[in-house]
């Protein structure tokens, strides 16, 4: 499905993202993880055409870069961690706007379809209580779940998300993770994530993409990839060992 | 299902236009001599038809001198209100709107170089003057939206109102030098900074009713996107608005919008930050509801303070931006507060 050949991204003289290829088929999940700087949410953000690149991004067999904004949109949805929002829209009115890319006109009025979308969304990430209600009224996970009905609103074939799950208590991680794990089952779907939690990329991945300052590590299954040798040689400690001591106070 | 129209519906605009009618019969027959509605109505009626006029009617003062100042100031109220929301969308910033940014300033001076430097387009005299007004109005938003950009990429209210403040500090410096060179041949400084709609004429209301025709529907059409910019930038872009194409519409609408009204009358602050908060507060911030009922109250409220202006002091008159800026900085200063104390 997705097919990321020789990314590579500069800020000035300074490069981010060197030489970058991986790809992607349905039904999968891919996780981007790495150290702070390994230029992991640039990766996604060039997928999602946010940022300029060298290299190629084909979708389908489709160019994304050659891509209107709204075809575009069709194809990939991002939610990203940073939520700040100024006015008082309620949580239809924003999750309404994700069926933004399949208005054709402004004099088009509304399909069927969208509705059914809209109700679908509010109702699989249980923002239906919440519908009229103010987004300024929201917590941080309420908040966080109704971009993600906007998202699921979108209908995109690629989903990406840019550590979702910052700033997130326990139960809405999870929610959250499972509510994804159910969406990208479907035909047709794969999720890009950037995780910075390991054990979230372990039991939710199929699929993991190691970085350290701008280079591949390692791709592949996650299982191949998330070894110690790997980790090591990237964070510098030993993960597997650290990891355990955490979960040990657990069986007690 | 909901099946509700985001928009209003077609009877509240009549409502609307009921409400600015009033408003508007009102501010024609009060002033330094109060004209009965009678007389108003048939000084109007008679001149459409052309049909001969009574003795004792103050025909010239309805017809020739309120008349057009009414009307040229219910449309650059409903234009400043409008160009307010559509930044305060687009920017994503309740602070933002021509006056707070520095627009009508470089404007004011865009029209001032203009005149004194004797720039005008032969046989119009008002389109050099305007044409001026809004280059340096898009100069001026994108000098300011830059600059604020390149210190702190967020575009955060704090940035944004200071960069405001300092470049309309510096264009009104700029604008008082060349008004003191040029000596007669301008307006004094304080039509510029303050605002008046003396001296309005049918010219002026037909030009600025063509600018809010064009620029104003350019805005109107993109209610939809500006949701989605209030939401946040990267939010329209994911959900597929070509960002950058609805930023520079809009952008040169507003300016021209901005430059048109500055062009006829001088900087009136305040009116573009004022309407579209009150709106808000009753309608929603869903541009498909707020930027017409902007565009409604901001005539009626402009239209209101220019009776202000006019009777209050009478035979005084004191400039419309005077009125204006005193109920706007203390809306300012309430908006200001009630969104850091939210935080």
């Amino acid at each position: 499905m997705l097919e990321v050949k020789n990314l590579t991204v500069s800020f000035g003289s300074h490069t981010v993202v060197n030489n970058v290829s991986f790809s992607l088929g349905e039904k999968q999940w891919l996780m981007i993880v790495g150290p702070n700087g390994a230029g992991k949410s640039t990766i996604v953000n060039a997928i999602s055409q946010g940022v300029p690149y060298r290299g190629s991004v084909y979708f389908s067999g489709k160019d994304l870069a050659g891509l209107k904004p709204s075809e575009l949109a069709r194809k990939v949805g991002v939610l990203s961690q940073r939520r700040f929002v100024s006015y008082s829209f309620t949580v239809e009115e924003v999750v309404r706007l994700g069926r933004y890319a399949y208005s054709s006109s402004i004099f088009s009025g509304r399909s069927d379809d969208d509705e059914a979308k809209i109700e679908e969304a509010l109702e699989v990430t249980g923002m239906k209580p919440f519908r009229g209600k103010s987004v300024l009224t929201l917590s941080g996970g309420e908040l966080q779940r109704t971009f993600l009905a906007q998202v699921f609103a979108q209908d995109p074939r690629l989903l990406i998300l840019d550590e979702p799950m910052n700033h997130l208590d326990l139960v809405y991680q999870k929610q959250m993770l499972e509510l994804i794990r159910r969406w990208v089952g479907e035909n047709g779907r794969a999720v890009i994530s950037v995780m910075h939690d390991l054990n979230h990329a372990w039991a939710y991945g199929t699929d993991a993409l190691l970085l350290d300052k701008g280079r591949v590590v390692a791709w592949g299954k996650t299982a191949d990839v998330l070894t110690n040798e790997n980790l090591q040689s990237v964070y510098s400690m030993d993960v597997y060992d650290w990891m355990r001591s955490l979960l040990s106070r657990w069986s007690r | 299902m909901s099946k509700r129209p985001e928009g209003f519906k077609p009877v509240a605009y009549i409502l609307f236009a009921a409400a600015m009618m009033t408003v508007m019969v009102l501010c024609i027959c009060a002033g330094s001599v109060n004209i009965p509605v009678k007389d108003t109505f048939t000084a109007i009626w008679n001149t459409v038809f052309d049909l001969p006029m009574p003795e004792d009617i103050p025909w010239s003062i309805i017809i020739l001198v309120r008349l057009p100042r009414v009307l040229c100031v219910a449309l650059a109220g409903g234009a400043l209100s409008l160009c307010g929301g559509a930044m305060q969308g687009l920017l994503r910033n309740p602070l933002a709107d021509g006056y707070t940014l520095g627009v009508s300033s470089g404007a004011a001076l865009g029209a001032v170089i203009a005149i004194a430097f004797g720039i005008y387009v032969p046989g119009f005299a008002l389109a050099g003057t305007m044409a001026m007004a809004m280059l340096f109005a898009f100069l001026s938003l994108v000098f300011i939206l830059s600059i604020t950009y390149r210190l702190d990429c967020s575009l955060s209210t704090n940035t944004i109102i200071l960069m405001g403040v300092i470049f309309t500090m510096f264009a009104n410096s700029i604008m008082s030098l060349i008004v003191v060179f040029a000596g007669e041949r301008i307006r004094s400084i304080m039509f510029w900074t303050m605002g008046s709609f003396a001296g309005s004429n049918y010219v002026n209301a037909i030009v600025v009713f063509a600018a809010l025709l064009v620029f104003g529907t350019a805005i109107l059409l993109y209610s939809r996107e500006l949701n989605a910019f209030a939401i946040g930038e990267d939010n329209a872009r994911h959900v597929g608005v070509n960002v950058r194409k609805v930023k520079l519409v809009v952008l040169i609408s507003v300016s021209a919008l901005i430059s048109v009204c500055v062009s006829i009358s001088g900087t009136v602050g305040f009116v573009g930050l004022v309407i579209p908060h009150m709106v808000r507060m009753l309608a929603g911030p869903n541009h498909k509801r707020l930027l017409p009922a902007s565009l409604f109250s901001g005539a009626v409220f402009l239209m209101l303070a220019d009776l202000l202006g006019r009777t209050m002091l009478k035979p005084l008159e004191i400039p419309i931006g005077v009125v204006t800026s005193f109920i706007g900085s203390v809306v300012f200063v309430y908006i200001f507060y009630s969104s850091r104390k939210a935080k």
